[in-house]
């Protein structure tokens, strides 16, 4: 257990050092959360899609796209787990005693970190656009912990997916086949009290609207603890069924060797 | 004990019989070559050897241990330099070598002098801080094999550790490996398609076809096995009596395979040194001018001729496909 733990650290070390090392990534990583909040922000400014929230558009939109950004990163999370398979860098892991369940968890772990970093700096650009988060320190750790969970449980989907696919252009068909209908079954962009029927009955089921409640309750209305804690819980569950489902597909992989 | 044991793999992929019941030992402290066109089978058996492939029956020791029941203590004893390079592109080569040690579970003082002795070994040290990425593609391999040395295994595997290098690195290759197998007092299995690369770095090969060794031993007591040495002779002006030289050659006891090509007469001896001045003295004596004489030991493509019955570099084509 402690090795699988000390593995895995490292392995995410690898991983964020080498990310880091990639300038037009890290810009991008920063631009783009920015770029959809002040694009989505200005394009349903006056749509009052926002529904029965007195909150301006902006302030209900900010924790949505925090939400948007950790899950879309999720699911291209995969990505790194072909170029690893490809580079055989999986292989040579397994052909030293390097713990099997930390070279999915890493990549899984690693997604929750990126997000996490994102939301912050999203947060902070919030606040210089005079969005404050109602809930306070609370209100923070909700939208912070929202954006992790939901950036893992993409990540545990988008690992387990290239590990059966282990190609890049079925990767990205999956995570777009994935990502947008998602966005659109849930919260992020207009609000539930506006949605029809049955988009609203959908959207319940889905992980990504968990978390903009969740996070939005932190954000918009600083209230709500109740169910911002069982909407994270379930995002908890859920990261836990995503990596269970990697762990699976790993299994199968080292099987096809 | 013997470093490697493997008896009677067998291996299926789908359609393709990969492994078709694989046996040899590996003698401890050995340079032991796997010698074979592509997809002949080499590398599922060092996937095997290595705990990344299950066989479907059969068992390999490595140093001891059973692969298939105590993978964990296989992978501990062993150092395995892939086929295709296992290096992060994006580490640099410390990083690299620093992250292995790490997953062998050494220390961090303990991985960081290793770490350097390594880099000095393998000619790395002022490309340490540089990522993998710039590396030329005999500098890669050169980590590969360094990664594959950091836990101080004591048995390397090396899967096709030339294969994409130009001639120059080849053989700079070659020499780091019959450096390091003195140094590091190692048991190494390596994989090659190239026969000299076999015969010039293996004490021992076996040659591998279609998923079975076809045949274990030196290098050289394979060859010998063969019908001895070839002699060229290129005779001089003849007025077109080439064939009656070939033929006093042909009655001289010891030659067989007696050919003709032009003015070129080879013959098959048991042993070239004696055989020359024999062959000269015989073509002096009749009158036969002799231009130049070579002589040719059989070379381990000869070997698998005579014991596949099949050219070995159309083999390698076939497989490749």
């Amino acid at each position: 257990m402690t090795e699988t733990l000390r593995h895995t650290g490292w392995m995410v070390v690898r991983q964020v050092r080498n990310l880091m090392r990639e300038p037009i990534w890290v810009a991008m990583m920063i631009i783009q959360p920015m770029l959809w909040l002040v694009l989505y922000g200005q394009l349903f400014s006056k749509t009052g899609a926002q529904g029965p929230s007195k909150s301006s558009y902006v302030a209900f939109l900010l924790p949505g796209v925090v939400c948007m950004n950790a899950f879309f990163g999720g699911t291209w999370a995969g990505m790194a787990m072909i170029s690893d398979l490809n580079r055989h860098v999986v292989d040579r892991f397994l052909a030293a005693p390097a713990s099997r369940l930390a070279i999915v968890l890493s990549q899984v772990l690693r997604a929750g970190i990126t997000a996490t970093i994102q939301a912050m700096i999203l947060l902070l650009v919030g606040l210089a656009l005079g969005v404050r988060v109602h809930g306070g320190f609370p209100g923070w750790v909700v939208v912070l912990a929202a954006a992790a969970l939901l950036a893992m449980v993409f990540a545990g989907f988008s690992n387990g997916i290239a590990l059966l696919v282990r190609k890049e252009a079925s990767m990205i068909a999956t995570a777009n086949f994935v990502g947008l209908p998602l966005m659109f079954l849930s919260s992020i962009l207009v609000s539930i009290a506006l949605m029809p029927g049955w988009i609203r009955a959908i959207a319940k089921f889905n992980p990504v609207d968990w978390g903009t409640r969740a996070a939005r309750n932190g954000v918009v209305y600083g209230s709500g603890w109740g169910h911002a804690s069982a909407y994270l819980g379930f995002l908890v569950l859920a990261a836990a069924v995503t990596s269970l489902f990697a762990t699976w597909c790993f299994r199968a992989y080292q099987r096809s060797i | 004990m013997d470093a490697i044991v493997v008896e009677d793999l067998r291996k299926r992929y789908k359609d393709v019989q990969a492994l078709d019941g694989v046996s040899f030992s590996v003698r401890e402290g050995e340079v032991f070559g796997l010698l074979g066109p592509n997809g002949a089978g080499k590398s599922t058996t060092v996937r095997t050897l290595t705990t990344l492939t299950q066989p479907d029956s059969g068992r390999a020791l490595v140093n001891g241990e059973d692969v298939v029941k105590h993978p964990s203590r296989v992978r501990r004893a062993i150092g395995y330099v892939a086929q295709d390079s296992g290096v992060d592109w994006e580490a640099t080569g410390r990083e690299n070598l620093l992250l292995q040690g790490r997953i062998h579970g050494m220390s961090g003082t303990q991985v960081k002098k290793r770490v350097d002795e390594l880099l000095e070994l393998v000619g790395l040290r002022d490309a340490a801080e540089r990522v993998a990425r710039g590396y030329s593609g005999g500098m890669k391999r050169r980590l590969d094999i360094a990664i594959g040395l950091v836990h101080q295994p004591r048995v390397l595997f090396l899967d096709e550790p030339t294969t994409g290098l130009d001639p120059e690195a080849r053989a700079a290759m070659w020499e780091e490996v019959e450096r390091l197998a003195a140094a590091e007092s190692l048991t190494i299995l390596l994989t090659t398609h190239y026969l000299e690369e076999a015969d010039r770095l293996a004490e021992r090969v076996a040659i591998v076809s279609r998923g079975k060794v076809v045949v274990e031993g030196t290098p050289d007591a394979l060859k010998s096995n063969l019908r001895g040495e070839l002699v060229t002779v290129e005779l001089g002006d003849v007025d077109g009596r080439a064939e009656n030289a070939a033929q006093l050659v042909r009655d001289l006891d010891g030659a067989h395979e007696v050919t003709i090509d032009g003015r070129l007469v080879r013959a098959r001896v048991p042993n070239g040194a004696s055989a020359i001045p024999t062959i000269l003295g015989a073509l002096d004596a009749n009158g036969f001018p002799v231009a130049a004489v070579t002589t040719q030991r059989p070379s381990l493509d000869d070997v698998y001729l005579h014991y596949t019955g099949r050219d070995f570099a159309s083999e390698d084509e076939e497989g490749k496909q």
